[in-house]
């Protein structure tokens, strides 16, 4: 079973997923409308940027947060003199690598889904006297509702899968920044293959359910639109 | 026709793909206004800057006295501050909610005290008592539309803007609307603009008539004087036709025949369900229209009327629309070139003219 090591692995991966979700969700929303909807040059570039994590190994976007945030880089500079401290090896320097790690498994369900819901219904939702920010959670949000479950889902899993970032911007703190992934590493280097099985095993059945889950959830919703899969 | 009660005025400039929309026109405040173009006219681009939906680079738009755009002052209500209904081509309802959810859209959105089109009535109006529960997938595109008529008018809109609104329905589901739309024009008193590409529609609905061509107005005017004027297009082709209000003034049950007097005489349908009293509007086809030089007797034909050519201008080729006068109505005939020369036809030759076929229009 797990022991008390493993139990802190597993709240802080809970509490790092949940935490990172919430910021994408809350974040992705506007990225994505802006995304779908621009007709700017820079939706090329921001575009790539999203969907850079989805070809970029862990590890190097997790080596250059660490140069950008440590204590000579601009990002580490700024957080210090406004009394921050330093992000890397905290637990606030995880939510930050996630979010941008699981990025683009949360922006591009709903940026496809703002796509296909297209121009109509919000024009006429406007002349049915709903002002932009009204259409919106009337409408968009309402249409869009299997995109956000894809999207949260899949930005939950993704960041409770994570490895190679948290381990450059984490360190591997036990308690603190030390995750399930990690943890399972750490296992298998110490040759305790049992302690890796639960672990392992707990995470291979955790992330098969899910996937069952939205995919039955999505299923069963009265098939309105296409377009939202990650 | 003098616009009443200020009327609706709008002037629209902005360059298109392909086209640029150069439009300045006053209509009636009240009644349905036609729109009338062949495709790629700039109609609907016209009444999607009356929306507010298109920015035209400069624009101007009073409606009964309300103004609603005005560029050079720096004016613009955005859509949703202006007191319009819009019913789309496609329906375009929620497809999240249902039907009765979709009405209320609109509705719980228009103060109160602003509201004039009742829920009941709208619902009654369109049709829509059995509908109310159902999700719109599960709609026929003739009920979608009907759905979507009501919902614009429960925000009891000071305009009706309405684009093409049976243009994606097949020939049944147009039936089917139609009547509404009369009824609508019957029973509620709210200026409707009405964007069409068919005569038939046009003839039906309209009492003003705006015909638009490569984004500039060719003409505006009553539907009647416009639909017979031959230097226009709507007066020409298979479609040409002219429309007359008459009284009910006989009805043979036995024969299936009512009779109706206009000032050119005195018309008889193949219709016995109307009153006596009762006003008609009729049409009648261009090419249901033949002329003699004298009153044919012994003839199939029951509407014989003397009338004075007006006009003639070239149709098809071979064809003449020629115009006529019947007692202060205009009519339409197509005949053959060969036959307007056997006739030698000319403008002040009285003639007579025989109407095969009579269609009311309600």
């Amino acid at each position: 079973m797990l022991d008390a090591a493993g139990l802190q692995a597993l709240a802080l991966t809970l509490r790092l997923a949940a935490t990172t979700t919430l910021v994408l969700l809350l974040a992705g929303t506007p990225l994505a409308w802006w995304l779908a909807r621009t007709r700017s040059w820079l939706k090329g570039p921001v575009g790539a940027l999203v969907a850079l994590p989805l070809v970029l190994p862990p590890v190097v976007l997790g080596f250059y947060l660490l140069v950008f945030m440590g204590p000579s880089g601009p990002v580490g500079q700024l957080t210090q003199s406004l009394g921050w401290g330093l992000l890397p090896f905290s637990f606030a320097g995880l939510v930050v690598g996630s979010v941008l790690y699981s990025m683009p498994f949360v922006v591009q369900p709903l940026q496809n889904a703002f796509e296909a819901l297209g121009e109509r219904p919000l024009e006429a939702a406007a002349t049915l006297r709903a002002s932009p920010l009204d259409t919106f959670f009337s409408v968009v949000l309402p249409l869009a509702r299997p995109a956000y479950l894809t999207a949260a889902v899949m930005g939950f899993a993704h960041t409770v899968g994570e490895f190679g970032i948290v381990l450059m911007m984490g360190g591997n703190i036990s308690g603190k920044t030390r995750v399930m992934s990690v943890q399972i590493y750490d296992h298998v280097e110490a040759l305790e293959y049992r302690q890796a099985h639960w672990l392992a095993g707990g995470l291979l059945v955790f992330s098969f359910l899910v996937l069952l889950a939205l995919y039955t959830l999505n299923t069963l919703q009265p098939g309105r639109r296409k377009g939202q899969g990650a | 026709m003098k616009p009443e009660g200020g009327g609706i005025t709008a002037s629209f400039r902005r360059a298109f793909t392909g086209f640029s929309l150069d439009v300045s026109l006053a209509v009636p405040g009240r009644g349905v206004t036609a729109i009338f173009g062949p495709s790629g006219s700039g109609k609907t681009s016209l009444l999607r800057c009356i929306a507010g939906l298109e920015r035209a680079g400069s624009g101007h738009l009073s409606v009964n006295g309300e103004l609603w755009q005005d560029d050079a002052a720096g004016i613009f209500l955005p859509v949703h501050r202006r007191p319009l209904g819009y019913v789309f081509q496609e329906a375009s309802l929620f497809e999240h909610l249902d039907v009765a959810r979709n009405l209320d859209f609109g509705l719980r959105r228009v103060p109160p005290a602003q509201r004039r089109v009742s829920l009941e009535q709208a619902i009654a109006l369109l049709g829509l008592q059995a509908l109310m529960q159902r999700m719109p997938a599960t709609l026929s595109g003739g009920e979608r539309q009907r759905v979507a008529i009501a919902r614009a008018l429960v925000t009891s809109p000071r305009l009706l803007l309405m684009d093409e609104p049976l243009a994606s329905l097949d020939l049944a589901r147009k039936a089917e609307i139609l009547p509404y739309l009369e009824r609508l024009h019957g029973e509620l008193d709210m200026p409707v603009l009405y964007v069409s590409h068919a005569p038939d529609e046009v003839a039906r609905l309209a009492d003003h008539l705006v015909l638009l061509d490569a984004g500039r107005v060719t003409a505006s005017g009553p539907t009647r004087e416009l639909m017979t004027r031959l230097d226009l297009p709507l007066a020409h082709g298979d479609a040409a036709a002219a429309v007359l209000d008459a009284v009910v003034s006989a009805v043979e049950p036995d024969w299936h025949m009512s009779h109706a007097e206009f000032p050119g005489g005195r018309i008889s349908l193949l219709n016995p369900s109307l009153q006596v009293g009762q006003r008609v509007r009729v049409r009648i086809q261009a090419r249901d229209v033949s002329l003699t030089l004298a009153r044919q007797e012994g003839t199939s034909v029951q509407n014989i009327f003397p009338v004075i050519v007006t006009g003639l201008a070239a149709d098809s080729p071979g064809q003449l629309m020629v115009g006529l006068d019947a007692g202060g109505s205009a009519l339409l005939a197509r005949i053959t070139q060969k036959s307007a020369q056997a006739l030698r036809l000319q403008p002040g030759s009285r003639v007579f003219a025989q109407v095969k076929g009579v269609a009311v229009l309600g």
